[in-house]
């Protein structure tokens, strides 16, 4: 690493624009920036947290080397986050002849909109499900659509456009990829491999330049807030109003982003979104592709990482309990220290976890369960998709001539931190794998788990879900013909 | 926009009444450039503000230290409730139960104590945080469980409606049952929250654009507070972002907060709330409790009601007498009752005030009907289909409501008759048996229910609108009424009506913002009923210059006034054929008024609450949904596999916006009846206040298979709007036909013998915990 100066500003491509700010406070939101700084009003505020998507746009960034757009959140994603970046906002769409996009054109046509406020955040994105896919299926659209609130039109219409799309004109000559090339050499030249640092104390933020430089930048400075998708970070600002300067900002750091197998584990990069490890974890462990595509909307999983998920230590983060299970350890690195630890030890108590000042997850290790074991994942919330978890179980077992000879159970939402089942895994090792080794099981629970009542479930309802789970897993097991669950498929 | 050419040639104006016209801003929404009021300009030097809420439940505030909050950067003031230079009251009904800003006591956590106003909107955030405010808490009430109509506080005075002797019948029945059903509140999510941007002007004059659906009642409630006369203020609104009924009244706080900074201060405020202190400090649809006891046969006729709708009403009164009588007018939905007392029971409670949403209590009075049909049918051991059906009112007898109207238009029977068939009911009522016989952890469910809703406000005087139009002379045309367009297509429509009228396409009809300069004294746009009052006041308006014309025209061209005939953008005098715009001119230059101001007001509709009698409803809407759904009896978790709706909006004006309509209220009121829950805390703090922990539906909860049809068949038989009917709200009510199938599938654990007493909103975790009730007592 040259020890070339630090830069003093930020610079993307917004729309056309190419933009250097050296005035951007380490908590400015993409939203406000849009709006305030920019009156760039088509996009909107709807709850300032990632939930509602009225202020979706597009971040085209280099992924592997290759410029890949996504739908984010502007209201939680900020702006110091998007250094050699495209933002793309609605107001991008419309072509210079004044012509509507494909994307506009449908939404109009099909009655997509009503009111009209979240209809810039559902056009964008629908945008970046056309990017990727032009002949969505129904499901890929709901998957799309998941951050995306509307209270108008109840989504059919706006389903049938998504449908309607490709009608109103081929992807292969959508604008953002007949400007591609210039788009890639813009950003290519903002790329001078610096690390950024602008402001100091209070107004103080950094971008590191490379993994080493942001290990030594956080063993130096114990207290700043580390910023990687922002989907946590993001509401400690917009709604907590909490000061978190310094901020070091990692999302861009692409060495902390690879996803790689060996001897039957994979290594998730801390840096790694949601959305660039659902291929692989989708194919190497398919719960966990399973359980991805409820975590959040689609905007959140393009920012959310997994290493945020288990960093923050929240007792309801979706992938700890199923990591757990499967035996997952980290790599906690500080400055140029390393210690590999397992992912259960890591959660200490509630806010509580084994990660010294100074020290970061770098990466997160996952065994693929062996061939003959049984992996299973059951989230349980209030409304299916783009909720907090009521209750979370993975359960994962090996069954050997009908005896119980592995089993890890843990579980999400039941206790002050994602917790193994150790009692009821007790209760089921060694024993015979059937209906009364279950039942019998069943009981050990309340050892295990005392769980809270809140807006979210009751303990009661807790509880009694929890234990319920074990027994839809022993079905599945059974290889039952009959549906174990409510599904979304036709 | 540029100049479009009118055909003159054309058979067929373009945009008429009666066809698939898209949204008028459909092109701004898709593309950013719809303005709401957060996008407009400021003026230079604009504050922003925020509300320094309550956080206890009830309590006398014994000491407010604000000194931080007005050090704070960037702080410019901050108003408590002595700088209200008027009255300090927002009560819409004039019950002067519900302050601007709290004095002496906060009655609900999130209750508005101060405003803070700042350079910028973050600064007056962050200076409210800053407050230190000491309570003497007192006791309070939330839930509304064991309250007694007799005893504890009521918000407004309570109504009850009687028809023949009720307890007499019960008492004489073969059959008796009592029991209780709950159904929780609904948060409006509008997608756009609350905002206020007031601009001073001269005279101490006001003008505040506010999103709201009342812009009538912003102006007066502004006036109050302010201590100036109603000319003083001007609101003016181009659309919202979503209304629902949530900005019915519930914008008069921060519009009358704005106007009293920007007045005070000399310089523009604006007012838009985080999303937490909006779903916080706003009124909700109310949580209703209702008691029933009724007496039937052994076939499942109903023989006689008695019901008790206790409801959540918050601390202060504001629409929850209407809201309460509307449940009462709905406590039959479409069933006929020999006898009948239905008493209402607005209780007080530390909450927020509770205020109109979508339906105004229908909702919440129609559970009340639905739910004993489903108990009756579990009592005889029949297919609720089959009970609902034997009770429907008649057409020529049977036909008289608890409050003494009689149903003219009952279309119930054959809405039913074609839905019951497009559905296939018995047929999947056949396959779900088969279905639930050989699945262990998954049932499921189906069950068809009816909507009948009354229109028209009940509040009598409420049911007259305003209109302005004017024709400029290249015959283009600019249109005004008090309506307000929160995306149900309103301005659309009744520039439809217009362009009929002058038989001129439609984009030769601008409709511009509504503001109470231009059309004063109007109603909310509410009661479904914006373009039943606003279109036959805009046709009253075009009407009056039409006869102008021809009057006009019959005179200078020297023919029958019945020889002067407006076609597709010409008009016809005699033999010959002029263009619209034309003869405009002409007009023009004879000094023919080309402007007017249209007027209407709903005829035969009275009601006398005193006696609880009257015809409160020019004509009902009907409607029915039948729905399936499957439940995992593990966790309750479903999914509703497929839903059919056949329903009416009598001549549509406009199918896609009325389909679009049927399909939003459909999934908002089954959001209602399933996911979205509010929840207290044991200190009476709401604790679902934004989309994280308050779950309306999306894209993936909608019906796997969605079949929604209009009954084209179907016309008003009253003299509405080119024989339409309303749509905005009864349709949210189909969603019952969800929880109602919800109920069905968690019957078949027991067979169908017990009745589930699932309570509203069902959860995943209500589903759960009546099918362990079920399990037990099987």
């Amino acid at each position: 690493m040259a020890k070339a100066q630090p830069r003093s500003e930020i610079r993307f491509l917004l729309n056309g624009e190419e933009v250097a700010l050296r005035d951007v406070a380490p908590d400015e939101t993409l939203l406000d920036y849009l709006r305030l700084r920019q009156n760039l009003r088509g996009t909107k505020e709807g709850c300032a947290e990632g939930d509602c998507g009225a202020c979706t746009v597009l971040v085209g960034r280099f992924l592997a080397g290759k410029l890949i757009y996504e739908s984010v959140n502007a209201c939680i994603r900020f702006v110091g986050s998007l250094d050699g970046t495209h933002v793309v906002t609605v107001e991008h769409l419309k072509s210079s002849d004044g012509r509507l996009h494909p994307v506009q054109r449908a939404m109009v046509d099909f009655h997509g909109s009503q009111c009209g406020f979240c209809t810039p955040g559902f056009v964008m994105s629908l945008y970046g499900l056309r990017m990727r896919e032009p002949n969505p299926t129904d499901a890929a659209i709901e998957k799309a659509l998941q951050g995306n609130l509307c209270r108008c039109t109840g989504y059919e219409a706006i389903v049938r456009a998504a449908h309607a799309i490709s009608d109103y004109g081929r992807a292969s000559k959508d604008p953002l990829l007949a400007e591609r090339n210039a788009v890639v050499a813009r950003l290519t030249a903002m790329r001078d491999g610096v690390r950024v640092e602008i402001g100091s104390g209070k107004d103080r933020l950094v971008v590191p330049a490379s993994v080493d430089d942001f290990a030594k930048l956080l063993n130096d400075e114990p207290t700043a807030t580390v910023v990687a998708g922002s989907t946590d970070v993001g509401l400690w600002v917009t709604k907590h109003m909490r000061d978190i300067a310094p901020v070091v900002f990692i999302a861009g750091l692409e060495e902390l982003k690879s996803i790689s197998e060996e001897k039957g584990v994979v290594t998730i990069g801390a840096g790694v979104t949601y959305t660039e490890a659902f291929e692989t974890l989708a194919k190497r462990i398919p719960p966990l592709g399973t359980l991805i595509n409820r975590i959040g909307g689609e905007q959140v999983r393009n920012m959310g990482t997994i290493g945020g998920n288990i960093a923050n230590g929240s007792p309801i983060g979706d992938t700890p309990p199923p990591l757990i299970a499967l035996g997952a350890s980290l790599t906690l690195r500080r400055g140029k220290k390393r210690r590999t630890i397992s992912l259960q030890d890591y959660f200490i108590a509630y806010g509580k976890q084994d990660r010294a000042p100074g020290e970061f997850v770098e990466a997160v290790h996952v065994p693929v369960p062996k061939k003959g074991t049984h992996f299973a994942i059951y989230k349980v919330s209030k409304r299916r998709d783009e909720d907090i978890t009521s209750t979370l179980g993975a359960f994962l077992i090996e069954v050997k001539g009908g005896v119980v000879k592995e089993v890890r159970i843990a579980y999400g939402g039941m206790a002050a931190t994602p917790k193994r089942a150790s009692a009821v895994e007790a209760a089921l090792l060694g024993k015979p794998w059937n209906e009364a080794t279950v039942e019998a099981a069943l009981g050990e629970f309340a050892k295990d788990f005392a769980p809270l009542t809140d807006m979210r479930a009751t303990a009661d309802y807790r509880a009694l879900a929890a234990r319920n789970l074990l027994v839809r897993f022993y079905a599945e097991t059974t290889g039952t013909k009959a549906p174990i669950q409510v599904s979304r498929a036709a | 926009m540029t100049a479009h050419q009118p055909s003159v040639k054309a058979t067929k104006i373009a945009g008429g009444v009666h066809t698939d016209q898209r949204h008028d801003s459909a092109h701004k929404h898709v593309t950013g450039e719809a303005i709401y009021i957060d996008d407009m300009p400021e003026p230079r030097g604009t504050l922003h503000g925020c509300l320094g809420l309550s956080t206890v439940a009830h309590g006398k505030m014994v000491k407010i230290d604000l000194a931080a909050v007005r050090t704070a950067p960037g702080v410019v003031d901050v108003l408590t409730a002595k700088d209200v230079p008027g009255v300090n009251d927002i009560s819409p009904t004039g019950r002067h139960d519900e302050p601007v800003l709290a004095e002496g006591v906060v009655q609900f956590y999130g209750q508005p104590i101060f405003c803070v106003i700042a350079q910028t909107r973050e600064q007056a955030r962050r200076a409210c945080k800053l407050a230190k405010i000491e309570y003497e808490e007192l006791p309070f009430v939330v839930d509304i469980g064991g309250l007694d109509v007799e005893k504890d506080k009521l918000v407004t005075p309570n109504l009850t409606l009687t028809r023949g002797d009720a307890a007499e019948a019960i008492r004489k029945a073969p059959r008796r049952l009592k029991g209780q059903v709950r159904n929780g509140g609904q948060d409006h999510f509008y997608l756009e929250g609350q905002i206020s941007m007031a601009v001073p002007g001269e005279d101490g004059d006001v003008t505040i654009y506010c999103s709201t659906q009342h812009p009538s009642e912003v102006q007066h409630m502004v006036g109050h507070a302010l201590g100036v006369p109603s000319h003083a203020v001007t609101i003016e609104i181009r659309r919202m972002g979503g209304g629902f009924g949530g900005k019915e009244t519930q914008g008069n706080q921060f519009a009358a907060l704005a106007a009293i900074a920007a007045k005070k201060l000399g310089r523009a405020v604006k007012i838009r709330p985080d999303r937490d202190d909006d779903m916080t400090a706003t009124g909700k649809r109310h949580d209703f409790l209702i008691d029933y006891e009724i007496g039937f046969d052994d076939e499942g006729n109903i023989l006689g009601v008695e019901f008790t709708y206790g409801a959540r009403c918050g601390f202060s009164s504001d629409l929850s007498g209407p809201v309460t009588d509307r449940a009462l007018f709905h406590c039959d939905n479409a069933y006929f009752y020999p006898a009948v007392k239905a008493v209402s029971a607005p209780f007080y409670t530390n909450t927020v005030s509770n205020t109109a949403f979508r339906g105004f209590g229908g909702p919440q009075g129609m559970i009340g009907a639905e739910r004993i049909i489903d108990e009756v049918a579990f009592a005889t051991g029949k297919d609720p289909l089959e009970i609902r059906r034997k009770n429907f009112y008649g057409t020529t007898d049977r036909n008289v409501t608890p409050y003494h109207q009689t149903v003219e238009d009952n279309i119930i029977h054959r809405i039913f008759d074609e839905l019951e068939q497009s559905a296939d009911y018995d047929g999947r009522r056949r396959e779900i048996r088969a279905f639930n016989n050989n699945s262990r952890f998954i049932k499921r469910g189906l069950a068809i229910t009816p909507v009948k809703f009354g229109i028209s406000f009940t509040a009598t005087h409420y049911n007259q609108a305003g209109a302005l139009v004017h024709v400029y002379t290249d015959g283009s045309v600019h249109l005004n009424h008090g309506g307000t367009e929160m995306g149900q297509g309103l301005n659309t429509k009744v520039a439809q009506v217009v362009a009929e009228e002058f038989q001129i396409d439609i984009d030769q009809v601008k409709i511009t913002a509504t503001t109470t300069g231009k059309v004063p004294n109007t109603s909310a746009t509410a009661a479904s009923s914006g373009a039943d009052l606003n279109g036959m006041a805009a046709q009253d308006g075009a009407r009056q210059i039409k006869a102008r014309l021809i009057d006009f025209a019959a005179e200078k061209w020297n023919v029958e006034k019945d020889q002067v005939v407006f076609l597709p953008n010409r008009v016809r005098i005699g033999n010959q054929e002029i263009p619209f715009g034309e003869l405009i001119k002409l007009a023009y230059f004879a000094r023919i008024q080309l402007s007017a101001a249209g007027f209407y007001k709903t005829p035969k509709i009275h009601w006398d609450r005193a006696k609880g009698q009257g015809r409160p409803f020019y004509y009902y809407a009907y409607g029915a949904a039948c729905a399936e759904v499957s439940v995992d009896v593990l966790t309750g978790e479903y999914m509703v596999e497929r839903v059919d709706i056949l329903h009416e909006t009598g001549r549509s004006l406009n199918k896609a916006l009325d389909l679009g309509q049927i399909e939003g209220a459909f999934i908002q009121g089954m959001g209602w009846l399933t996911t979205e829950e509010l929840w207290w805390d044991a200190k009476g703090r709401l604790r679902t206040f934004a989309p994280s922990t308050y779950k309306i539906p999306l894209a993936s909860d909608r019906p796997k298979i969605f079949n929604v049809t209009l009954a084209d068949w179907s016309e008003n038989r009253e003299n509405t709007v080119y024989k339409s009917k309303a749509v905005g709200e009864p349709p949210f009510m189909l969603g019952m036909a969800v929880y109602h199938a919800l109920t069905d599938a968690v019957a078949s654990v027991a067979d169908h013998k017990l009745h589930p007493q699932l309570d509203a909103p069902a959860t995943p975790e209500r589903v759960l915990m009546a099918i362990e009730r079920l399990k037990a007592a099987r």
